[in-house]
């Protein structure tokens, strides 16, 4: 009776219109520049505005940054859909970053070793394979172990990527060019075997509609057919799981080589498609920036078309910051922080609900 | 859930909508003020060359050709390396005249399919050069200056120019070797002020040196140095460490002070952080640097540092252009053109009468009396080196296929501006590379 209620207590939503949570985010974003702009202008004293303007410029300026722009929201996806099945299953592949480095690695040893000794087109064939399969195996080993030995997955497939990176690292000074410079230049490039072909002229267009035609599939997979439905239930709880009838182990280890094979693609697109070389910093940590597209789109493929947009949408930003105003990439960077801290932050108030004590007159009532 | 996904779906329909319309508007934009850009350049070009073949008139006569340049750089001003080469980008650009509209400058580009993005925009900037600063941005540039031939690609310290032949695809490097020789006189005099003050005996006067790569741009630095040391101190020896990586600011600090620990009473580095003139600093022990002056991280033990002056090589590109000229493409900077410095010598480190020497030995080298690599001055397994076929052609196979030596010296920068000097000589221990 004399139990008085909190000033604020919180509560769970268990059901928001959906035209609700797209105002919260939009607030969340209109709040966020606000604050971007308030702290561009305190620190660097310029106008903010100009600051969004060249932020805009970064990813749409010219036809070609448009390209650069999809070419990277493709890339990024493609590891974030990897992610997904991996995800839903409630297994935490932090590992995507080397599985991608080992798809990488495969593909330009292929592209290396390979060279002239087969027809272009069975090159192609035997990196991509090559690519998807180390890919494959990358995850593989940590999902072995996680499904007999129930060792904790989170961190294996981190390590798994510092493995990756060693390797890669060792395999640079066994192809670099010239000998002893850490360097191994573009693979083949006067023959441009093994390379992916351009449409047209255009050097990303495949790789992007590799990733679109993924994109439907991984939607597909999850939502309607068996395998989603038993990836679904074991993530909900392998109890039930083996209750029906569902050999959780199986489901574990056959995911997980489906991620891991997935990675492997971005690889292969990354080092056939796009770069042509091989660095230990070539998948550039989209591995981790990957689990935020997929968290911050709870797993749904389309809804992470959109979420690997604005992510890379706001690196390419903050670069073009640096580069039009002089300012340290670093700056940038903050921006970036600033705007996805108040994204993810809306999160809480679309799952929860604020209530704040009514007055004293009411309560009396 | 079905609207949800709905609503979503339309949304990214209403994006990928949106997206595609941009795209329309800068196609149709853009070849526009690329043709608009191309005619005013070519007409530009045939106004000075008629000028030039009719009337003979002075370069200043003619229009000058509207001049934007851009500099890709590896890291940013945190590395020395890209602090060095930002600075002589900045300084050239200020002696050209040209404003901050007239220049680009990208930091923190990677030896990816990045950097030919990077040079790419700077064309569509209108930028007619282009500078890239890293050695691994050479393939990158090189595709680029196939792709965009209307414009000149200088990758500094690459070697593909030498066997390319494209006009507009340039290497440049610096004879930095007769730098690194100058500090390391400012070395020997260091151990022999320790060596005469009872600090060690001749038998100790071991330095230390950070290597990045076994790469002969450092092989051919840490040899120079060691050579200047030994030109004055002649009992001296030096072991050499390598952090397999141009920029690891812990690497190199561990490096140093590995080295420290082994005995080693000075030091000097080429690997672009502050790892091992910090390391020193903590350790009390002599320093000589590169890249610049690092005397704000060590102002009791930094000693001097060599440093490749790019503002002679960003000028002379920069006129050459705009002048409508044909740049070398394989330019080599010395001390005649400016290119070749050291940084402040902290005389209240430095032994006495530091200056004079490295003066006398500076003037030497300018007259070409001295040379860095006579062969009277080092052996290879305790033998005189009378002929050596270094890999100065970038033909794939990495075996030597040009005789540098000749006239009693190894001709280093001559007949390509990378560095190609690979002996190992003796009196140099490579403490954790096997050559085998």
């Amino acid at each position: 009776m004399n139990k008085k209620t909190p000033l604020i207590h919180i509560t769970k939503r268990t059901d928001i219109p959906v035209s609700r949570s797209i105002l919260i985010r939009l607030a969340a974003v209109i709040i966020a520049l606000l604050v971007c702009g308030l702290i561009t202008t305190i620190v660097t004293g310029l106008n903010p505005l100009e600051v969004y303007a060249s932020m805009i410029k970064g990813s749409f300026g010219t036809k070609r940054k448009v390209w650069t722009l999809l070419q990277n929201i493709s890339m990024l996806l493609c590891i974030g859909l990897a992610l997904v099945p991996a995800f839903r299953m409630r297994f935490w592949n932090l590992g995507g970053d080397g599985q991608a480095l080992m798809g990488c690695l495969a593909a330009s040893a292929c592209m290396i070793l390979l060279n002239g000794k087969v027809s272009n087109a069975a090159l192609i064939a035997i990196e991509s394979v090559a690519a998807i399969a180390a890919g494959a195996v990358w995850a593989l080993i940590p999902a072995l172990f996680k499904a007999k030995w129930n060792t904790n997955e989170t961190l294996f497939t981190l390590m798994m990527n510092y493995v990756a990176t060693q390797i890669v690292a060792y395999f640079i000074i066994v192809w670099e060019s010239p000998k002893g410079s850490g360097s191994i230049g573009i693979i083949n490039q006067r023959t441009e075997a093994g390379w992916f072909p351009a449409i047209g002229t255009n050097k990303y267009l495949l790789n992007i509609l590799i990733v679109t035609a993924l994109t439907l599939i991984i939607f597909v997979y999850m939502k309607y057919s068996k395998h989603g439905y038993e990836i679904a239930v074991v993530g909900e709880s392998e109890r039930t799981a083996r209750y029906i009838g569902i050999k959780v182990e199986k489901v574990i280890i056959r995911t997980m080589i489906l991620s891991g094979a997935l990675c492997g693609l971005a690889g292969l697109l990354l080092c056939a498609g796009t770069n042509h070389t091989l660095t230990t910093t070539i998948v550039d940590g989209r591995g981790f920036t990957a689990v935020m597209v997929a968290w911050l789109a709870k797993f749904d493929p389309f809804v992470m078309i959109i979420t690997s947009f604005l992510l890379v949408f706001l690196g390419r930003g903050a670069n073009e910051i640096a580069t039009s105003f002089s300012l340290n990439k670093a700056f940038g960077d903050i921006l970036t922080g600033i705007i996805l801290f108040f994204i993810i932050g809306c999160e809480f108030f679309i799952n929860y609900k604020i209530n704040f004590r009514k007055s004293e007159g009411k309560e009396a009532r | 859930m079905k609207k949800l996904i709905a609503v979503l779906l339309t949304l990214a329909m209403i994006l990928s909508l949106a997206a595609c319309g941009t795209n329309n508007n800068t196609t149709t934009k853009a070849p526009e003020t690329t043709k608009a850009a191309d005619t005013t350049t070519k007409a530009a070009d045939t106004t000075t060359k008629a000028a030039d073949t009719t009337t003979q008139a002075p370069e200043t006569a003619a229009p000058a050709k509207e001049i934007k340049v851009g500099l890709i750089c590896l890291h940013d001003e945190n590395s020395t390396y890209d602090l060095n080469f930002l600075n002589g980008f900045k300084e050239a650009c200020a002696n050209m005249g040209l404003d901050e509209d007239h220049y680009i400058i990208k930091t923190n580009i990677g030896e990816t399919q990045d950097c030919y993005e990077a040079a790419a925009e700077m064309v569509d900037e209108g930028c007619n050069v282009v500078f890239s600063d890293s050695f691994g941005h050479q393939a990158f540039m090189l595709a680029a200056a196939k792709d965009f031939p209307e414009t000149v690609f200088c990758s500094a310290t690459g070697v593909y120019a030498h066997t390319e032949g494209l006009d507009n695809y340039a290497n440049a490097f610096a004879a930095i070797y007769e730098g690194r020789y100058l500090a390391g006189i400012a070395a020997g005099m260091k151990l022999n002020e320790m060596i005469e003050s009872g600090k060690i005996t001749a038998d100790q006067a071991k330095m230390g040196y950070v290597g990045a790569y076994t790469y002969a741009e450092v092989i051919s630095g840490y040899t120079s140095f060691y050579l200047g040391a030994k030109s004055v101190c002649p009992s001296v020896t030096m072991e050499v460490t390598f952090t397999g990586s141009w920029y690891d600011e812990t690497a190199e600090k561990e490096g140093a002070e590995m080295l420290i620990k082994n005995g080693c009473v000075l030091i000097s580095q080429h690997a672009d952080s502050l790892g091992a003139p910090t390391a020193c600093e903590n350790n009390g022990v002599p320093n000589v640097s590169y890249n610049g002056s690092t005397k704000a991280a060590g102002p009791n033990t930094y000693i001097v540092s060599s440093r490749i002056n790019w503002a002679p090589y960003y000028e002379y590109v920069i006129q050459t252009v705009r002048d409508g000229g044909k740049v070398d493409v394989d330019w080599v900077g010395t001390i005649a053109t400016g290119s070749v410095e050291l940084a402040e010598l902290n005389t209240s480190v430095a032994a006495k009468g530091t200056e004079e020497a490295i003066q006398a030995a500076w003037n030497e080298l300018k007259e070409g009396k001295l040379h860095v690599f006579d062969t009277a001055n080092f052996t290879v397994n305790g033998q005189p080196v009378t002929t050596y076929l270094a890999d100065v052609d970038d033909d794939g196979t990495f075996t030597g296929d040009t005789e540098a030596i000749a006239d009693g010296y190894f001709h280093e920068s001559e007949y390509r501006s990378g560095p190609y000097f690979d002996l190992q000589i003796d009196g140099i221990t490579l403490l954790d590379t096997n050559f085998g």
